[in-house]
């Protein structure tokens, strides 16, 4: 079986949608009636975007947002006119030392994990039955949108937390002796609960499900479905996971995302893929280009490697052309996606040096 | 069939193709002679959760049984024609010398000699093991107790598997591990990176000759699966510099094969007749390319250190490459280039310390680090020290190279440090007998005898009975 392709016509249909999402939320954001401070604030002392953007490719406009916008800045610079007076969430991004990078939010988690509930089945994921999550929690987006996932789905999530700012601190201070004491405090309390709750459906890191996978038989445990992110996942990490962590009898479904993109699914792997996992950014919401790391304004050809750069386009945060930490493999559309995915994402520059994630 | 041989992880028995290789490269020319499929630690410890099976499949041979198939491995390794990989490739013994010789630079008359090394341990191996066992009656081992030497006697396993971290630099340390099979002991090898081959011949000798495929690891696989092995396997070797060396210090279930700052000491008795013994230490300097642990490499002298140095450098200086079939090979190549890079500059950073004369650079014509039909050698080096004090005077270099420094006979074992193999050139009764008194010498030479001379019957670091078996008191009822 080949690898399934994308119509020609699907792709300019999920194109004409994506340029008639962008002028929505260009008026949104650049209109002083609904807009925040800080876009109609740049709006003034650069150009007008509701002029100047018709459709995507005009996106190149933008210069490149710089993340220190969302350290430097309090968080009420982001707070879109219509939204003024209701009091937002504030999720922070993951394993930062020093400020970290903050973006507020009210419904987008729960819109982009309820679409994601879609994408996984009733069979890894039973609906009603018990979630476990067990990595960052704390204030991270992720904590309250698998949360949400799992009650969208009719099921309730216990949490274990891990805290990715210590481990980093461990790493950094090369205290691995303690890196993995904590670590595997934080499994055996996984490990505790599985044992004396009935629980189907499990999110994790890559690094901790392993772990967990090491101390208990996930399947005896009664876990079905596994939800997994966090950090990259090589195709042999992957195939490592489905063949001998989960004994090819456990759905798993690598994701990618972050506070400020929201989530980006995998499609199901198929022989052809050879564990090398391809992901698809939740377009018009968000969207993912793989650029030229010299000439950002360039995307790279289809299968050639290139640094990931973000969009994001909801109404309650846009942010242009914001590059990633991260290098990754472009990709063609793929059925149900209309658009580019990503393939084998991982840290930029990882080729060139070694570049800790970190245990989780 | 593809044209590059892929060697796969061997999985206790089972091959293993993994997403991830890594390519063998020609030292010269970059032609990848071979891709190994590398894994990750977590393979690494689920396997190891099940080692059990691999010390059951060995159990199932009496230790006599398993010597005479490791005879059998010896003549299959040294002549006979082997698998290599998964891809239907094998491999003569004239590829194995060629291969090996191009990715890792050795030539081809060291692989030889290496190859000679690994065959004689294997094949007389029983002769090992009771050097080993000081004579121990192997069936005791068989079943567990029995009678010997007038009294009752009792051995177990210290250990579910034997786990190597091998180097890249000299194939013969894979004879270190060859006993364990004979005392039932499965190996967990992580192979060096430009030195797959041979333990991957050797594994393939062991299971052609008869012993399951079940009691061998071979894993390629990162930093962390490498500790693994290290943690898990209960008793393990591993080979580096004093860095690595300093991780592992203290810890009983680790076998440490780290520099060996090996020496020549000359007492006052001696001195006088310096000249006949420079035949005998300019080969311990650099036979097997100087890469060996047991290569010398310091000369400590009462007097005469100028003269010596002269010597040396006149006898060893003018090696220069050679093409790697030449049979009169003296020098090896460097796969890693930056290793070289390195070495030479610390040699250089050394010299710019007053008080040490590079000694051999007028016989060289050229620089130390010399390119030769695109491979990267470095040339002997004889440093002259006026004394211990002096950074160069106790350096281990993975290439010919010594130190000769003054001291007078009386401080020799207060300056010398740890010392692997030392050959004392005294017939000074007293002298001999502090220097057999001395704790910091692992292997003892008295007269001129190389460092270089190995004895399997009297391991000269660390032995690998003891390191795998131990003695119980027991006393039974019926």
């Amino acid at each position: 079986m080949s690898i399934p392709t994308v119509a020609p016509e699907l792709v300019a249909k999920a194109k004409a949608e994506l340029d008639q999402h962008l002028l929505e939320i260009i008026e949104w954001h650049f209109n002083p009636a609904t807009g925040c401070p800080f876009w109609l604030d740049w709006a003034a002392k650069n150009f007008d975007p509701r002029k100047e953007i018709t459709r995507f490719e005009d996106m190149l406009k933008f210069p490149h947002f710089q993340d220190e916008f969302l350290r430097d800045l309090q968080p009420e610079v982001w707070v879109p006119a219509q939204f003024k007076g209701k009091p937002f969430n504030i999720f922070e991004t993951g394993g930062t030392t020093g400020m970290p990078k903050q973006r507020i939010g009210w419904n987008d988690f729960r819109i982009d994990y309820s679409e994601f509930s879609e994408k996984i089945s009733d069979e890894h994921f039973p609906r009603g039955g018990a979630w476990l999550m067990m990595g960052p929690t704390g204030p991270r987006r992720l904590r309250l949108a698998i949360e949400h996932l799992a009650n969208v789905r009719g099921s309730s999530c216990y949490f274990i937390d891990l805290d990715p700012r210590f481990v980093k601190k461990l790493i950094s201070n090369k205290q691995f002796d303690v890196a993995k004491q904590y670590m595997a405090h934080v499994v055996d309390q996984a490990a505790t609960i599985l044992q004396h709750r009935k629980i189907s459906g499990l999110f994790t890191t890559p690094k901790l499900l392993e772990a967990l996978g090491e101390k208990i038989n996930l399947w005896d445990a009664g876990i079905r479905g596994v939800f997994c992110g966090g950090t990259s996942m090589k195709p042999q990490e992957i195939r490592f996971i489905i063949e001998e962590l989960l004994e090819n009898r456990i759905g798993f479904y690598p994701t990618y995302g972050n506070t400020l993109m929201g989530l980006a699914a995998s499609v199901p792997l198929q022989p052809e893929d050879n564990y090398s996992a391809t992901y698809y950014a939740p377009q018009p919401r968000a969207v993912l280009r793989v650029v030229n790391p010299n000439k950002t304004d360039e995307t790279v050809a289809y299968d050639t490697w290139g640094r990931v750069e973000l969009t994001t386009l909801t109404k309650e945060f846009f942010m242009p052309r914001f590059l990633e930490r991260d290098e990754t493999i472009r990709r063609a559309p793929r059925p149900p996606y209309a658009w580019d995915g990503v393939g084998d994402v991982r840290p930029f520059g990882a080729m060139e040096k070694n570049i800790v994630e970190g245990v989780y | 069939m593809s044209t590059v041989p892929h060697l796969p992880v061997l999985r206790l028995g089972r091959n293993y193709e993994s997403l991830e290789k890594f390519e063998v490269k020609d030292h010269k020319t970059g032609e990848v002679k071979a891709l190994v499929s590398n894994v990750n630690a977590g393979i690494v410890r689920r396997d190891l959760g099940k080692i059990g099976s691999a010390r059951a499949a060995l159990k199932k041979f009496t230790c006599a049984q398993l010597v005479e198939l490791s005879a059998r491995a010896g003549d299959l390794f040294l002549n006979g024609t082997l698998p290599l990989g998964d891809k239907g490739h094998t491999q003569s013994p004239q590829q194995y010398i060629e291969t090996l010789s191009c990715t890792s630079g050795l030539p081809w008359n060291m692989v030889r000699r290496n190859m000679d090394k690994v065959h004689f341990a294997l094949t007389n191996m029983k002769f090992v093991l009771n050097g080993l066992s000081r004579g121990l009656d192997l069936n005791i081992l068989d079943n567990g107790t029995g009678e010997q030497f007038g009294t009752k006697l009792s051995y177990f396993p210290t250990c579910a598997a034997l786990g190597l971290v091998m180097p890249s630099n000299s194939p013969a340390v894979n004879s270190l591990w060859i006993p364990a099979i004979s005392l039932k002991t499965p190996v967990v090898i992580k192979p060096g990176k430009e030195e797959p081959w041979t333990p991957y011949r050797l594994i393939q000798a062991f299971i052609a000759a008869g012993v399951p495929a079940e009691a061998f690891g071979f894993y390629p696989t990162d930093h962390e699966g490498a500790g693994e092995i290290l943690k898990l396997t209960g008793r393990s070797l591993i080979f580096g510099d004093k860095n690595t060396m300093a991780q592992y210090a203290n810890n009983p279930a680790i076998q440490l094969h780290g520099p060996g700052w090996s020496k020549f000491l000359i007492g006052d008795d001696c001195i006088e007749n310096w000249r006949d013994y420079i035949d005998v230490i300019a080969g311990a300097i650099s036979d097997n390319g100087g890469r060996s642990c047991i290569n010398a490499s310091a000369v400590v002298v009462p007097k005469y250190a100028a003269e010596i140095a002269e010597a040396l450098a006149q006898k060893i200086g003018p090696f220069a490459p050679t093409r790697a079939d030449d049979p009169n090979a003296r020098l090896s190549g460097f796969a890693n280039v930056k290793m070289a890079d390195f070495i030479d500059a610390q040699i250089e950073d050394g010299l710019k310390v007053p008080g040490a004369t590079d000694v051999t650079a007028k016989y060289r014509n050229g620089p130390r680090k010399a390119s030769f039909e695109g491979g990267t050698f470095m040339r002997p080096t004889i440093v002259l020290c006026d004394s211990f004090a002096h950074p160069l005077s106790n350096k281990e270099f993975l290439c010919p190279y010594a130190s000769v420094v003054t001291c007078p006979q009386s401080e020799m074992l207060h300056k010398i440090g740890y010392t692997l193999a030392a050959s004392v050139i005294t017939k000074d009764a007293k002298f001999i007998e502090a220097v057999t008194d001395f704790a910091e010498i692992d292997r003892l030479n008295i007269g001129p005898v190389s460092t270089m001379k190995i004895s399997w019957d009297q391991p000269h670091e660390g032995n690998m009975f003891e390191f795998l078996w131990k003695r119980r008191s027991i006393e039974r009822a019926w």
